[in-house]
């Protein structure tokens, strides 16, 4: 009846594990508990949980990524200490069986739990703000998008309590992850939460790259779209091309471990070594996915911050284009070491090389958009400087790793683990950070607190030095990946130096929340309300809308024929005007479909991963069923009538007015641009 | 050997280098083989060549946004200047010509350090056989007849050619302090080429996670000299263990932090037969209508029964 499953799946014996989980299921009942005290269901399903406003979608997908960060480091925090203290013959606190499933979950979270969503929320947040768009072009799936990536996130947290994650490292090589070696339901968790999160962000990308292509504000040329925009449509045509790869690579494993074929078994002619070329065809990109967007935040940071255009635009484009290009030749750089040949490895090294060209082009443009600028020294600017001294030293090291004679001593060390941390928490991460400060007054009209933002960024990369420097060099002194314990005492200064670091970093989110705490607190001082929609003077025109914009985001389409049309608009005082008359806005309507397929689905992953056949076929028909009944409806979605734009426009004016903005006897103007 | 093993671009690099490093107890920064040297070396010249970009780099950003701070009012301030071609072809030319110098060095460097390229040197070299299993290490020494887990003995300045494979799940053959390391996959054989320059003692381990014993993967490497080495030879010829199948097949059985074990035998060609245990990269068995259209492709000349890592070259 119910497959696997039982009782024993239920580590009560696990005292780490229970307690996780109460204080969980503690959290989420009084979570639950406010939530019907103050009455808020209502208003959480009509406005957040059913909607397919973009803007709204972001956030939940920021949301989600702030809790999974909290998990992936409680996960961190668990590795260090348990490496800090398992040393020279003492076991440390953690087993293997449960250590091994902590540094797989940690990098399955990170990457695929808190930086995919971070970054699909920041670019729901603002690409149709930025091409003056009024949602994308396919609001519902964009809702199923978030959904089923909440049923990978569902099923990784499930796996905390009933029964287990994989034992594999992140990559789950085969044969490792086959049945043979890996009979538990770890592997299982491990391949349908990244199955259904994939599918999600393929989704995304399709959709996406329609919007950017169909849905750009008349006179919007592709190489005028502001720079995030761009890097994210890099980022989208790699996730297109890319994340099929890994849909279709896991399905082969759960063929293997579900039908007892052999593809990638040791035995009856598999091939392991193919799974690994197809998870890096993937894997490689998919670093790429998470870098680009962040290189597209720090653009446009420090061009609105220096008060200056951003240097060399289309520069940064073809740059950006050569990396995604590029990023998809480079896979076998992971795997230099299983003796392909010196031609096969040094073609990939010098691919690899050949990457740090328009990455190093983009450094100096950042560079030269500062120079003979004005700049502001706020916390997102801190967190882009950081970055660019950061990650010119991650650049460095990742450079060393992609030559082969180099790599065969530092493959799979505490190096690599460096580099990789260093490029992804002081590129990626720092990036997202950043972008959640310059965009969270956009979301929610006021700004967030500079001095424990400044502090965060002060704690985070002093931390991360402390806590990867050390990696590098016990790299260096031969220390391989994923031990749970050492014998070397020399090795012990520098992990416990390196715990130090992590407990910095962990300083530096304590910041974050506190941050957030005190800007919600004082929203409504007058320093900190920013509602006219423009609280940095910045260029592009997502901030020419208010603070949070109108569902409908511009009551009349804004006008673009340059690369920073808010700016040039602003100077020849063509800003903020208001048509004569409004039309009414066609806009889509919320629905529900994409959180029931997302419940559906994930009830059907937790049924195949324990074997219960009924309530799968129950899942995934019902997913389909639902479907196809949302599809037949005739949704048309609805018109915003004129009354509704003119009541909402009136207010903007008014908050313009009292921010100076445009004076209070502006006259209304007939614009040569109607909504499309 | 070759003492250059790939060309040093800037000769002194290397040796700046080490004496930055010097002090430092950091086995890859101060390997004992020539091509943990050579690997040494190219990390170090590959470094400091990137340093030649990195470093400006960082000071500019110091630089400008010191000198650019909105609070220098007397800075000069161009909003609308974000074009330059010089600046352009600068930035374009600068990362262009140290990626120009770097990826010779690379492409020179990985054919000189393949590690399937046997070592040049006057000595005969030695052979030995490497199994992975779980969660041990398995020597075959084919020439002397022995065999040991998670110890092997060498003579120094004598090159070693092993010879890999595992008999479980993937693992990576690594001798930190003797250069690079190479996959351990079932089925196949790949192939390494190192050589201890000194007497020394040296950790193994495997370099890829392989399930819970893991960690406890180690054994030790003894560069010893070549009187020392023959008689630890005869010294585990008289070990009172022989590596016959029901020895073998207990020593299959998961096991974690195995102590070391000597084999005074083992069963005539072991190495190979765990090999073919698995199909690795050749055809499943055969049947009816395959077996005709082999002998064809036999005919042909098409046939390989080599069964070595994919794309190896050997």
């Amino acid at each position: 009846m119910f497959g696997k499953l039982s009782w024993e799946a239920i580590p009560f014996h696990e005292p780490i594990v229970m307690i996780t989980i109460a204080m969980i299921a503690l959290g989420g009942l009084a979570v639950f508990a406010a939530i019907t005290y103050f009455k808020k269901w209502t208003y959480l399903w009509t406005e957040w949980l059913t909607s397919v406003d973009h803007k709204k979608i972001g956030v939940m997908y920021i949301i989600v990524a702030m809790v999974m960060l909290l998990r992936g480091f409680a996960d961190a925090i668990m590795m260090r200490t348990q490496l800090a203290l398992s040393t020279e013959g003492s076991p440390g606190y953690l087993p293997p069986e449960h250590y091994d499933q902590i540094f797989t979950a940690h990098g399955v979270i990170m990457i695929i739990f808190m930086a995919m969503p971070f970054f699909t929320g920041l670019m729901n947040l603002a690409v149709p703000l930025q091409i003056g768009a009024r949602d994308v072009a396919y609001p519902f799936l964009n809702s199923l998008s978030f959904w089923l990536l909440m049923s990978g996130v569902v099923l990784v947290n499930v796996s905390l309590g009933v029964g287990e994650f994989a034992r594999t490292g992140w990559v789950a090589y085969p044969p490792l992850s086959e049945l043979g070696y890996s009979p538990g339901v770890g592997v299982d968790y491990y391949i349908w939460a990244l199955q259904l999160s994939g599918l999600g962000t393929t989704l995304t990308g399709v959709n996406f790259l329609a919007t950017v292509l169909k849905m750009r504000t008349p006179g919007m040329k592709l190489m005028d779209m502001p720079i995030f925009t761009w890097t994210c449509t890099w980022a989208n045509v790699l996730i297109v091309a890319s994340f099929p790869i890994l849909t279709a690579t896991l399905a082969l494993l759960t063929l293997d471990r579900y039908m007892d074929f052999h593809i990638f078994t040791n035995e009856l002619g598999g091939n392991p070594m193919m799974y690994v070329n197809l998870f890096w065809a993937w894997g490689h990109p998919e670093v790429y996915i998470l870098i680009l967007p962040a290189f597209g935040i720090f653009s446009e940071v420090i061009s609105a911050f220096s008060g200056k255009k951003l240097f060399g635009h289309h520069s940064m484009i073809y740059a950006s284009g050569a990396i995604s290009i590029l990023g998809f030749m480079v896979w076998l750089h992971h795997f230099f070491t299983m003796g392909s040949g010196a031609n096969v490895n040094a073609f990939f090294g010098l691919a690899t090389m050949l990457i740090s060209i328009p990455t190093g082009v983009k450094l100096f443009n950042w560079l030269f958009t500062i120079y003979q600028g004005r700049l502001r020294m706020t916390s997102q600017v801190l967190w882009t400087l950081g970055f660019m001294v950061t990650f010119a030293i991650g650049g460095m090291t990742g450079v060393l790793l992609a030559i082969p004679g180099a790599d065969f001593v530092l493959h799979n060390s505490l190096f690599v683990i460096a580099h990789f941390h260093n490029v992804i928490i002081g590129g990626a991460v720092f990036g997202y950070i950043a972008g959640f400060g310059f965009y969270f007054p956009k979301a929610f009209g006021f700004k967030l607190h500079e001095g424990w933002g400044k502090a965060a960024f002060w704690f985070w990369i002093s931390g991360f030095f402390v806590a990867f420097m050390p990696l590098y060099a016990l790299g260096f002194m031969g220390m391989t990946r994923r031990l749970n314990a050492t014998t070397n005492p020399e090795w012990v200064p520098y992990l416990y130096v390196a715990m130090f670091g992590a407990v910095m970093i962990a300083c530096g989110i304590a910041c974050q929340l506190i941050q957030l705490y005190v800007s919600v607190r004082d929203r409504k001082k007058p320093e900190n309300m920013c509602e006219h929609g423009d609280p940095w003077n910045a260029h592009t025109l997502e901030w020419s809308t208010s603070s949070p914009p109108p569902f409908y985001n511009f009551a009349v389409l804004p006008k673009a024929d340059c690369i920073d049309p808010f700016t040039e608009a602003k100077e020849d005082g063509t800003a903020y005007q208001t048509p004569v008359k409004y039309e009414p806005i066609h806009m889509p309507n919320n629905t529900a479909t994409g959180l029931v397929m997302g419940a559906l689905l994930t009830v059907f992953g937790f049924a195949m991963i324990w074997h219960i056949w009924w309530m799968a076929i129950f899942g995934l028909a019902g997913a389909v069923v639902y479907f196809v009944i949302h599809a037949a409806r005739d949704d048309q979605g609805y018109m915003v009538p004129v009354d509704v734009i003119e009541r909402t426009e009136a207010e903007q004016r008014k908050r313009l007015v009292a921010a100076g903005k445009i004076p209070a006897t502006a006259t209304r103007v007939e614009t040569s641009l109607e909504q499309a | 050997m070759s003492k250059n093993r790939y060309p040093r671009l800037l000769g002194l690099l290397p040796l700046i280098g080490t004496l930055l490093l010097s002090g430092c107890n950091m086995t890859l920064l101060d390997p004992k083989g020539q091509v943990g040297l050579d690997e040494r070396n190219l990390i170090i010249t590959a470094t400091l060549l990137m340093l030649l970009v990195v470093v400006p780099v960082i000071v500019m950003t110091f630089l400008f946004a010191w000198k650019y701070r909105a609070s220098n009012t007397d800075a000069v301030y161009t909003p609308k200047w974000s074009h330059s071609t010089k600046i352009e072809i600068a930035v374009w030319a600068i990362p262009v010509l140290i990626i120009i110098a770097l990826g010779y060095v690379t492409y020179k460097s990985t054919h000189a350090l393949d590690p399937y390229k046997p070592l040049e040197s006057d000595v005969k070299p030695i052979t030995i056989q490497v199994v992975s299993m779980d969660w041990k290490w398995l020597f075959i020494y084919p020439e002397q007849g022995i065999a040991t887990v998670n110890k092997i003995v060498f003579p120094a300045n004598t090159p070693i050619n092993f010879q890999i494979t595992s008999d479980t799940v993937m693992n990576s053959f690594f001798i930190p302090g003797l250069g690079g390391q190479i996959y351990a996959m079932a089925g196949m054989q790949t192939k390494l080429h190192l050589i201890a320059n000194q007497n020394a003692e040296f950790d193994g381990i495997s370099a890829n996670y392989s399930g819970a014993g893991f960690t406890g993967m180690k054994f030790k490497a003894i560069a010893t000299s070549q009187a020392d080495f023959d008689a630890w030879v005869s010294d585990v010829k008289k070990a009172p263990k022989q590596l016959e199948k029901a020895e073998y097949e207990a020593l299959s059985k998961p096991s974690q932090n195995n102590p070391v074990a000597l084999y005074s035998s083992f069963t005539p060609n072991l190495f190979q037969t765990i090999v073919d245990k698995y199909e690795g990269m050749k055809p499943g068995p055969k049947v009816d209508h395959e077996k005709k259209e082999k002998e064809v492709a036999q005919m042909e000349g098409m046939e390989s029964s080599s069964h070595s890592a994919a794309g190896a070259e050997e």
